[in-house]
């Protein structure tokens, strides 16, 4: 059975770090043009301490404890609503995983619908906003099916891909009612949103190193 | 006396803030806590927590901020300081502010503070 150590999920960090710095040229266009410029720039600054500090950490074995770090280094770091978004996702991730060696199938899905109740109240946003969420929450209801149907991790999380690729696509046809992107009103239209962009860029990499 | 601390994106805009706030009330415990540590425009998690720190007391601190990620992280900052007396002011930053600042200095309660400043809401600038 595939599952996730804490040692693996480092090294998804790591790749998540590097994604993320190849793709902050095209995250901060697209904040550039329905915000202030600066998503790429956060995240990269942000999972660049993630990675340094994952690196300096002493090994630990519970998977909660990797993810609390992780979330606490982003709302350290980020600086814009992505820090306590993704931030508030992680910690809330960890403190289900908490005392956990592994996540299986069903223990990931558990962690990520804690991430994703994590944004929701932090946000207090629901899908269809033009937000993170619009990625974020199809991809947790694909996940659930796909694991509901006996799928292993690796399968699993690439369903939740493919749902968040279309919810970005989405993001596209509707107008923003929360974060900076919603003062442009009608203006918003026709943009894809940084956040469920970089959400998506976070699942395919996690997708590719299973 | 209650602490206030004004969160910003923008270093200026915070300082600027605290600067009109004192006009009225130049002993107040008011401090900025605005951008990032370097100086760029943002919100600091560090910064926001240094603030609130420094004007702490008894009596509780009025947190103001502008907008998005001020307001989720200090949400954050309050939660992750357990059993304190800090309360988050839904209300216009500069009006707010002068109220608020006025207030502490002639020792008014967390909560009476809390309130007027939230009555700057629908105070009317311009009279028809
Ligand atoms: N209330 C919210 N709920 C969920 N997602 C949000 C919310 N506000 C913003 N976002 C997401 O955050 C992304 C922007 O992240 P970024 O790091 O650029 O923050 P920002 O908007 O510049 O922050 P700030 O509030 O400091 O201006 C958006 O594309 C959106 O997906
Ligand atoms: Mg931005």
């Amino acid at each position: 059975m595939m599952t996730l150590d804490s040692k693996k999920m480092i090294k998804i960090f790591n790749n998540i770090a590097s994604k993320v710095e190849e793709e902050k040229a095209f995250l901060t266009e697209l904040d550039t043009a329905i915000g202030d410029g600066d998503h790429g720039i956060n995240l990269a600054r942000g999972f660049h301490a993630v990675a340094e500090k994952l690196s300096q950490m002493e090994e630990d074995d519970d998977t909660g404890s990797v993810l609390k770090t992780v979330g606490m280094q982003l709302v350290s770091t980020v600086g814009g609503a992505s820090g306590p978004l993704y931030g508030t996702a992680f910690m809330k991730a960890g403190a289900v995983s908490k005392g956990k060696r592994e996540l299986d199938a069903v223990g990931f899905l558990a962690a990520f619908e804690a991430a994703v109740d994590g944004v929701k109240m932090r946000g207090k946003a629901v899908p269809g906003e033009k937000t993170m969420l619009d990625a974020l929450c199809p991809a947790c209801d694909a996940l659930k099916i796909s694991i509901a149907g006996g799928d292993d991790l690796k399968t699993a999380v690439w369903k939740a891909v493919e749902a968040a690729e279309k919810g970005v696509a989405f993001t596209k046809t509707i107008i923003a009612t929360k974060g900076r992107a919603s003062y442009l009103g009608e203006r918003s239209l026709g943009h894809q949103d940084p956040g469920a962009t970089s959400s998506l860029l976070m699942l395919r990499v996690i997708a590719e190193s299973l | 006396m209650v602490g206030i601390v004004v969160v910003s994106h923008s270093q200026k805009l915070a300082e600027g803030v605290v600067e009109v706030s004192r006009m009225m009330a130049s002993n107040a415990r008011i401090v900025a806590a605005g951008g990032l540590d370097d100086g760029s425009t943002g919100t600091s998690f560090a910064k926001i927590s240094r603030a609130i720190d420094a004007v702490y007391s008894e009596d509780g601190v009025a947190v103001l901020m502008d907008m998005g990620s001020a307001v989720m992280t200090t949400e954050m900052v309050i939660e992750s300081m357990e059993d304190r007396r800090i309360r988050m002011f839904d209300c216009p930053l500069v009006e707010g502010a002068v109220v608020a600042a006025l207030e502490a200095v002639m020792g008014s309660p967390l909560e009476v503070i809390e309130a007027k400043a939230s009555e700057a809401r629908l105070t009317k600038k311009i009279m028809e």
